[in-house]
């Protein structure tokens, strides 16, 4: 114990609050951005052991350069189709998010969410994963259902609520769930996807299948316990699952020093949980693409989890119902030093001499005529604007496999 | 005097607090720089600084646990968790150790925390942005309940749970945070200014906690409600021509059951209002005690009014909310016999 006169010598505590570089008014500053170039992190064997790694959980792995050219180790050597293809579905997902959100606006229905600046990460992953792998998203990953084909009319008729809303009209919109699309029905709750992931992986080790399973969160959500508990029983049932972190850098008006990641890095998380763990530039197409085929991979081979971080920006607000300029810097998503994933896959493409820009503005139209002519069949199905909903009888139903006498009696008092 | 919404009055009741109390300190994931997803802790953090009112990490358990442990070392925290449906990852801190920290450390450790928390629907928020979770809390000994339902109370109640010494759960009925709600969600919203409950001083006073109010008197039947649902039980009333009796209850714990009891001895009929689930909702609670206090003054069974048991429907909106034609229902069933 210490004498009263030694304490009167100490320094008075204080309480430490992080605050974002920049505000509503300032000028955007990334200058606390450490961004390694590309080609230069390395590309480990997918047995080496995590401690062989843990740099890559503070570096960050690209493989397009400033110039659209493709460079180092992980660098996945995807064919020019592949890539139109990859494009494609990005410009989709873009346009498909435009339209939504101007039905929102519309009055259509009640919600949406973009993914704006975000397309390269769920599209390269729903490439890198296998058709049968199992998704367990956050609402922010609606280009692996785009990108696994899933058809453009049943998203929207989930967004509209209409008669033929795959989930009745019981679910927020964007609040999808698809099983024949390996991809879970989404939750409002935040990070409850995370270690349900991990639980599928083990269900899926333990059958002895080859399936493995992948989950996203935000970098918000990492200070959720549900966070906490993935890494632990990913580690601990090497189980066969991709652990992905998207770092959007916000979290509604919150920049992602809120949750920890001014310190240390997201990646950096799954280092004291004995997982591999890789941060990645986000709007690299080829970087996202590669770090999970490798990372699934080593699930196939029995080897277990990766903990990936995607580096990005969320580009726009957070949902419909929010206004970034008043917590942000109206031009600071113009201003993010990695730059629009579609840019810099068209700057690829270009480069490889595989794309030009009348192509570029050919695909745009295409990918919005796709979405203008699913959103003609679904509008004709009806919209929670104007009311038309699915069958009010469906409201009791599932609540449990069979419907007890409680709830028969209150549909019947409801008259219908 | 000035003139508030609901919103305005509880940012008020957090700022005359923070400035009477440096104890007292409020957080939650966006109430500090952006002031909150419903603006209620507007502009504290610029007034106070970032060190009174402030943001914090995406983790109900971590913002109710930090607060336990800031109670423990003797402040006041206010905090906010963004819609009543994200409690849960919180609710361990707050039924194994807020509720029952006085309890087992006899009196020598408390938890003056108060939780405040969006609630409720009528906003076509889908089922994680419109439940009403309050019988999760009612249940448990050693929690408080409050839910106001005019901006005048949530100021008055809000400053009680805050200079209260347990904890308690404030529940805000997101509904009636700009204007009051009759259930007819066909007609235009009415703003609070128009009426005479926002009128609200703009310095310190009181609501206490544990006292209900008479919202409308009346002698045919009395009404249980709180929240939004004293509103619609009002437009109820008043479009159905029977006369009943709207107590808004204003506080679920500890419950004002004096007024309850003398207004059912009164009317002899009574009919409980609630948005959330029937079974095990706190009207079983009301049911039960009416019938325990006033059995020989009913003339007729007790009624419930409540939300349908299945989850909050985002397309159902109107089909799951018990609207005036529900309670209209209830009201002219317990006046048949
Ligand atoms: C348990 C829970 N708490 C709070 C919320 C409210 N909420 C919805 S999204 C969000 C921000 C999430 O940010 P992040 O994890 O970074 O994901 P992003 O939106 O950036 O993709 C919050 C706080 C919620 N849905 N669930
Ligand atoms: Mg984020």
């Amino acid at each position: 114990m210490s004498s009263p006169e030694l304490k009167k010598n100490r320094p008075s505590l204080s309480l430490r609050i992080p605050q974002p570089k920049s505000r509503p008014g300032d000028t955007p500053d990334f200058s606390n951005l450490i961004i390694p170039d590309a080609g230069a992190a390395p590309r480990p064997d997918i047995a080496a052991h995590p401690r062989e790694m843990m740099n890559l959980a503070w570096s960050l792995i690209r493989v397009l350069d400033s110039k659209g050219r493709a460079v180092g180790p992980w660098d996945p050597r995807l064919n020019p189709e592949t890539l139109r293809r990859a494009l494609n579905h990005m410009l989709l997902v873009r346009a498909f998010d435009d339209r939504m959100y101007r039905a929102q606006r519309q009055g259509k229905t009640s919600f949406y969410m973009k993914c704006t600046g975000e397309e390269a990460i769920a599209v390269a992953q729903a490439y890198a994963l296998d058709r049968n792998d199992m998704c367990f998203p956050s609402y922010r990953q609606q280009g692996l259902l785009i990108a696994r084909g899933y058809p453009l009319v049943d998203m929207m008729n989930q967004i509209y609520s209409n008669a033929q809303d795959p989930v009745k009209g019981r679910q927020l919109p964007i609040m999808y769930s698809t099983k024949e699309y390996g991809f879970f029905s989404i939750s409002g709750n935040l990070g409850t996807q995370f270690p349900q992931a991990v639980g599928w992986a083990m269900a899926s080790a333990y059958k002895g299948d080859d399936r493995i399973a992948a989950g996203w969160i935000g970098d918000g959500t990492t200070a959720e316990g549900d966070f906490h508990y993935a890494c632990n029983f990913a580690s601990v049932y090497r189980a066969p699952v991709i652990l992905n972190v998207v770092n959007n850098q916000w979290a509604i008006s919150s920049f992602q020093g809120i949750a920890g990641g001014e310190e240390s890095t997201f990646a950096a998380r799954g280092i004291g949980y004995g997982l591999p763990s890789l941060r990645v530039d986000g709007n690299d197409f080829l970087a996202v693409y590669a770090a999970t085929a490798w990372a699934a991979e080593r699930a196939r081979a029995n080897l277990g989890a990766t903990l990936i971080e995607l580096y990005s920006y969320r580009a726009e607000g957070h949902s419909t119902s929010d206004d970034p300029a008043r917590y942000r810097p109206a031009d600071e998503p113009r201003c993010w030093p990695l730059g629009d994933p579609i840019e810099r896959m068209k700057q690829h493409l270009m480069a490889l001499g595989e794309w030009d820009e009348a192509r570029h503005e050919a695909a745009q139209k295409e990918a919005v005529e796709q979405v203008r002519a699913a959103n003609a069949e679904a509008t004709a199905n009806g919209t929670l604007g104007e009311g038309k909903i699915p069958s009010v009888k469906t409201m009791f139903e599932d609540v449990y496999k069979d419907v007890p006498w409680h709830l028969r009696r209150q549909r019947q008092q409801m008259g219908v | 005097m000035a003139t508030m919404t609901m919103i305005q009055a509880l940012n008020s009741a957090l700022d005359v607090m923070l400035a009477r109390d440096e104890n007292v300190l409020t957080f939650g994931e966006d109430a500090g720089y952006f002031g909150g997803v419903f603006r209620v802790t507007d502009g504290l953090q610029k007034k106070y600084g970032p060190t009174r009112c402030f943001d914090s990490p995406i983790s109900e358990g971590g913002i109710m646990a930090t607060a336990v442990g800031m109670g423990a070392y003797g402040l006041r925290p206010v905090v906010e968790i963004q819609f009543a449906d994200y409690i849960y990852p919180g609710y361990d801190q707050i039924v194994s150790e807020a509720a029952k920290i006085r309890y087992r450390s006899a009196g020598e450790f408390t938890a003056p925390i108060t939780v405040r928390t969006p609630y409720g629907g009528g906003i076509f928020g889908g089922q994680t942005h419109s439940q009403s979770p309050e019988s999760l809390f009612t249940h448990i000994a050693g929690l408080k309940t409050v839910i106001p339902s005019t901006p005048y109370d949530a100021k008055g109640l809000l400053i009680s749970a805050i200079e209260d010494d347990d904890p308690v759960i404030f529940f805000e009925p997101k509904r009636i945070y700009n204007g009051p709600f009759s259930g007819h969600h066909d007609q235009p919203v009415q703003p609070w200014s128009k009426f005479a409950e926002a009128d609200v001083p703009e310095g310190h006073y009181t609501v206490p906690l544990g006292k209900a109010a008479i919202a409308r008197e009346g002698n045919d039947v009395t009404v249980l409600a709180y929240g939004t649902m004293v509103h619609v039980s009002k437009a109820a009333a008043e479009e159905s021509g029977i006369d009943a009796e709207v107590i808004d209850l204003r506080t679920l714990v500890p419950l004002d059951i004096e007024t309850i009891v003398a207004s059912v001895e009164k009317t002899g009929r009574c009919v409980i209002v609630h948005e959330a689930p029937r079974t095990s909702g706190f009207g079983a609670e009301l049911a039960a005690l009416v019938q325990e206090h006033c059995f020989f003054h009913l003339e007729a069974p007790i009624g419930r009014v409540t939300g349908w048991d299945t989850p909050y429907p985002h397309a159902f909106e109107w089909h799951y909310f018990p609207g005036p034609a529900r309670v209209i229902e209830g009201l002219r069933k317990a006046m048949e016999r």
